[in-house]
């Protein structure tokens, strides 16, 4: 296939998506929200792919929604920004949240916007040290979308999430990490490295074990206490008939090192 | 011919019954109903069977009537139609019966869900009445099964634009008793089957026939018909049996007597 504004490689069982428009610093319009949802919709289903990594091309990560996609003549009837996040954003958000494998998003320059909320929404986030976050909407008179306004609060906490999103401050990587709310940072030549000897890691581990950690999770947010330990359980039924707990526990008893199938 | 519905043998009192047209999303056409008839007319000789599991696949439970069919009957051949038979055979079903629901339950497939004693859904089902979007309405007791049960506005909503309701908007609005992981679905309304199965089939009976009641009478006569089942039940062998295992603190045999 062949991509206009993305990257696309398969290397080891881990699928590489690079937003690949570096001039405006691979924001969001229409064309890369179709190539990318067609991208991971495929590999969600797709067995072969056991780890998915985002990243961007050039200097950013991502700003998010490009402005020069939208109707911004003051004159101009109101544009409906709600159709833009229904139609693409929240989907994206929803395809990476329930991706049945981990999605790693390696931040390799400045996140803002959108684009810092869609890395918010992986599993996992290394960014390079000269990266930040820029909940930019505020200075538009907008709300953080993409999920922005669910995962702040959840990973920071309300205080800080009040500030990041009423300010729309840089937040650099490192402070992002002692915050808690990504889980790396490394040396900016180092992040490609990091990621793929992760993503590796990660690709070679039970990938179906590992969807239902991602799953319940994420359920977690939404259920009682009685709730999760219910799902808990129920999970460990599913996982304890699965292949991969089967090959594990032999090869524990076998004093071998394990080798998973993800199923 | 492929067997319309698979029918596992009744193991620890319950009857497994699949819907099997997977190539037709188990569609409800009129074959599929009367052979689901056939097997709960079997099921309520067979003294072995004691409640009732009903399930289509992982994806789909049942995606509505069969269109085809249904298109080429006109006002006559409808009102000449055994459908409405067949529904009112599967409510006089007199054993406890559980639908276990993943995937889609639309048009039809929502209502034999309605036609069921207790549901229990995995979190990928959905239901909808998109009878509507054909310029038709629920004709097998969806608009009336849904009101009794959730009320006159979201059935109004539901029915009248065939929007989605997901496992949790079912199970918040008392349309399931229980939402579980897709994958555990059967196993979870099984072991449920299977809890009932080991209780006094006469007691099921008459639970079932006086909470069915509250739709066909008054509070009173309810209430009526109720203690007229309380007495009756002093009269079998199990009542005995459930009271005197109670107080020798031991588990009760019941028998169906």
């Amino acid at each position: 296939m062949d991509y206009q504004t993305i990257l696309v490689e398969v290397k080891n069982a881990v699928g590489y998506l690079t937003f690949n428009r570096p001039k405006s610093l691979n924001s969001f319009n229409v064309d890369m929200h179709t190539e990318v949802a067609a991208v991971l919709k495929q590999w969600s289903s797709d067995p072969a792919i056991r780890c998915v990594v985002i990243s961007g091309s050039g200097r950013g990560f991502c700003a998010g929604q490009d402005l020069g996609d939208r109707v911004v003549d003051p004159n101009a009837a109101s544009p409906d920004l709600s159709y833009s996040i229904q139609t693409y954003y929240n989907p994206l958000i929803k395809t990476i949240a329930n991706m049945p494998k981990p999605v790693i998003c390696a931040v390799n320059g400045v996140a803002a916007g959108a684009g810092a909320n869609i890395a918010l929404a992986c599993d996992l986030v290394i960014a390079a040290k000269s990266a930040n976050f820029v909940q930019a909407f505020c200075r538009l008179g907008l709300v953080p979308d993409s999920g922005g306004t669910w995962f702040l609060p959840q990973l920071v906490g309300p205080a800080r999430a009040m500030g990041l999103s009423l300010l729309g401050d840089k937040l650099p990587a490192q402070t992002a990490k002692e915050w808690g709310m990504i889980w790396d940072v490394a040396e900016d030549n180092e992040l490609t490295d990091k990621v793929t000897q992760l993503a590796e890691h990660l690709a070679k581990q039970p990938t179906f074990g590992l969807s239902l950690i991602k799953k319940a999770i994420r359920q977690s947010s939404d259920n009682s206490f009685e709730e999760q330990l219910q799902l808990e359980a129920d999970f460990q039924r599913i996982a304890g008939r699965s292949e991969d707990y089967r090959e594990g526990v032999q090869a524990f008893m076998q004093k071998r090192s394990a080798n998973f199938q993800g199923r | 011919m492929q067997e319309l519905i698979k029918a596992s043998t009744a193991t620890d009192g319950v009857l497994l019954l699949t819907l099997n047209r997977p190539e037709k999303r188990n569609a409800l056409n009129n074959a599929t109903l009367q052979c689901l008839c056939e097997l709960l007319e079997e099921a309520e000789h067979n003294a072995q069977v004691k409640a009732v599991v009903l399930t289509g696949n992982a994806q789909c439970f049942a995606a509505g009537a069969d269109l085809s069919e249904l298109a080429a009957m006109d006002a006559v051949t409808l009102q000449l139609d055994i459908r409405p038979k067949l529904w009112q055979k599967i409510d006089a079903f007199s054993k406890p019966l559980i639908s276990a629901v993943n995937g889609y339950a639309l048009g039809a497939g929502f209502e034999l869900v309605l036609h069921s004693d207790m549901v229990v859904c995995g979190e990928n089902a959905r239901f909808a009445l998109p009878e509507i979007t054909l310029g038709m309405l629920p004709g097998a007791g969806g608009t009336q099964r849904l009101a009794r049960l959730v009320g006159q506005q979201l059935t109004m909503r539901w029915a009248m634009t065939g929007e989605m309701i997901s496992a949790k908007q079912a199970e918040q609005h008392g349309i399931c008793s229980q939402v579980v992981p897709t994958e555990l679905t059967v196993e979870y309304a099984v072991q449920l089957a299977a809890k009932i199965a080991k209780q006094a089939p006469l007691a099921i009976r008459v639970i079932k026939q006086s909470i069915k009641s509250i739709h066909e009478t008054t509070l009173s006569q309810g209430i009526k018909f109720e203690r007229q089942n309380f007495v009756w039940l002093a009269a079998t062998k199990d009542r005995n049996e459930g009271i005197n295992a109670f107080f020798e603190k031991r588990k009760p045999v019941f028998r169906g007597e």
